[in-house]
């Protein structure tokens, strides 16, 4: 078991350092001369040579390679062109909207889709069975800036009952904190609690199929135990991986749907980068986000031992 | 990284039902409905210049930010240019994308999990590189090459395919590992079959319906990255009327003039909503397994 989880922490490491070298090497896969695209069209010659002097590609190749992996060792992700500003520093200012909005879009994504696929499970073929799986294939293909704006339209602008946009930190305030996250959470949540929603009912229409489950009915079990003592719990790894992997779509998500309600986190920072082609403060992003997703995925697999005993290593 | 595992249409034997189409429609409403709508959408497309438009890009200042009315169907943007036409040619944007990648990204995989499939050696390398690009989640991944290259509709597509590849690779390479190990192929091998003839007769035909409902979703996925790009700044360049910049443009005046967002956001959303039904059809058809179960 310990053993286990040492070769899985040390399996992650290949796959960061794939990510390393893709995102470096994506400087120097462009078309052309790297200095020339970041610096844009109305650049001038000091220019360019001031942007390849700053990302040192006037030195050789593995020279490079080498000064940039031992600065990301050592935390240093690089300087921002446009500012000037250390990314790690830059990063670590709009970290806070993006934790929150991602950590409460998972909680009420969860809560909802789990006990949606739990029921329509355990009804198939019920009204209830097809509403969840109208809703998790509407879910699927309403794409999260469209929900977000038809959300802004219902509740900001016919009702007025939420704020258009903004962010505002829990210590100003319980109500201000959540009246803000209420819609970037449901319009991000939608199709990460409609892929769930459709990953817990398979995954339970399977375990329902199972003797057990007639053996725990037969025994005159209640149904609330049965469905959630014996089948939820032998479903629950695939629904965990499944959170695992979406967890891919739902940081693809936050840089959309944090444009949209201009919240200043990391896709914000995102935005800002592209359109002024501030290539570190990208790379460190991707950087960062890719090894959010690494840690989530090895969380989950490491979290098949306690929730499934069967499974050993 | 443990992927789950993943039901094979190794049973997909196309059985034969009487009763003819009629019957095959009702036991499969969803390809109909699909089908339609996305049909709808294609002939949209193609005879965009048929229907009752005018220049998508024609500017006319003086008719500004008209709302919606018999003149205008869909109503004037903030340069007065017609928000319905610029809609209707999005839709050929929107599925010269979405087909593109498909295809581009189905044929890639298909290559790359056929190799990987059968070459242990290749297998591990690729798979690892494969492992790396897959942690980089796909919207910044195609940002990032996007950032990178002039903003083109050629350039959309391969960064959204490649951002789309490991995905396949994947699934085909898995689809491979178990179909080699079945009775059949062992019996072509003891029969003497060439390699490339086991590929291609044996190996080929039964990995095909998994790809084709896989294509179907990366058609759809393709679509909502693409309108995302453009929405971010990042996608195709301002002078092509996509679903992404209409509604980029929009933005800033939506509390005045919603419906130059909402319009576009509909059109894209039915569209992925025809090809995901289309693909959920299609897979309950080819796959009686999995069908049951999703």
């Amino acid at each position: 078991m310990f053993a286990y989880i040492v070769r899985r922490i040390l399996a992650t490491i290949p796959v960061m350092a794939i990510v390393a070298l893709f995102v470096f090497s994506l400087l120097h896969l462009s078309p052309g001369d790297p200095a020339v695209i970041i610096a844009g069209d109305t650049a001038t010659l000091e220019d360019i040579a001031r942007i390849r002097a700053k990302l040192g590609l006037d030195q050789p190749l593995y020279i490079q390679f080498v000064t940039w992996v031992w600065g990301l060792l050592h935390g240093d992700l690089g300087i921002s062109i446009f500012t000037n500003l250390p990314v790690s520093k830059l990063i670590a200012q709009r970290v806070e909207p993006t934790v929150t909005l991602t950590i409460s879009t998972l909680i009420v994504s969860v809560l909802a889709a789990i006990p949606m696929g739990v029921l329509a499970a355990w009804k198939a073929g019920s009204w209830i069975d097809r509403v969840v799986m109208v809703f998790a294939v509407l879910g699927f293909s309403v794409p999260v800036f469209v929900l977000a704006y038809l959300l802004i339209y219902v509740f900001a602008i016919s009702t007025d009952l939420l704020p258009v946009q903004g962010f505002v930190t829990l210590s100003g305030g319980l109500w201000p904190f959540l009246s803000h996250l209420v819609m970037p959470t449901l319009a991000l949540g939608m199709v990460f609690a409609a892929l769930i929603a459709r990953m817990t009912r398979a995954s339970m229409l399977d375990v329902l199929a199972q003797d057990y489950i007639r053996t725990a009915q037969a025994k005159g079990l209640a149904n609330d135990k049965v469905l959630i003592g014996h089948a939820l719990k032998n479903a629950a790894v695939p629904i965990v991986t499944i959170i695992g992997i979406a967890i891919a779509g739902l940081i693809s998500g936050v840089v959309v749907t944090e444009t949209v309600f201009a919240i200043p986190g990391l896709g914000r920072l995102t935005v800002d980068a592209i359109l002024r082609r501030d290539y570190p403060i990208i790379q460190g992003i991707i950087l960062v986000f890719s090894a959010a997703y690494v840690l989530v995925n090895l969380l989950v697999d490491l979290s098949y031992t306690f929730l499934d005993p069967r499974i050993r290593y | 990284m443990t992927v789950a595992p993943i039901d094979l249409p190794l049973l997909s034997a196309p059985a034969k039902r009487k009763g003819g189409l009629r019957t095959y429609f009702r036991r499969h409403p969803t390809i109909v409905i699909g089908a339609a709508l996305l049909s709808a959408m294609t002939l949209t497309a193609v005879f965009a210049p048929y229907l009752g438009t005018v220049d998508p890009q024609a500017l006319s200042p003086i008719r500004r930010l008209r709302w919606p009315s018999a003149q205008y169907w869909f109503g004037t943007d903030m340069l007065g240019r017609d928000v319905y036409s610029r809609t209707i040619y999005g839709a050929r944007v929107s599925l010269t994308v979405g087909i593109s990648v498909a295809l581009l990204s189905s044929t890639i995989g298909l290559s790359i999990g056929l190799v990987t499939g059968f070459s242990r050696w290749t297998d591990a390398v690729v798979m690892r590189i494969m492992d790396g690009l897959m942690s980089i989640p796909p919207i910044l991944l195609a940002i990032a090459l996007m950032a990178l290259t002039r903003a083109s509709l050629e350039n959309v597509i391969i960064a959204i395919t490649i951002a789309q590849v490991p995905r396949e690779t994947r699934l085909v390479r898995s689809v491979v590992l178990t179909l080699r190990e079945l009775p059949f192929v062992e019996a072509a091998y003891a029969s003497g079959t060439g390699f490339f003839r086991i590929l291609w007769r044996h190996i080929l035909p039964n990995a095909l319906p998994t790809l084709l409902v896989q294509a179907t979703f990366t058609a759809a996925s393709a679509m909502i990255v693409e309108a995302i790009l453009s929405f971010l700044g990042a996608g195709t360049p301002p002078n092509i009327p996509s679903w992404g910049n209409i509604m980029a443009e929009g933005r800033s005046l939506f509390q005045v003039a919603y419906y130059i967002v909402l319009i576009p956001g509909v059109f894209l959303s039915v569209t992925v909503l025809a090809i995901n039904l289309l693909g959920d059809g299609l897979r309950d058809a080819l796959d009686p397994r999995l069908a049951r179960r999703m």
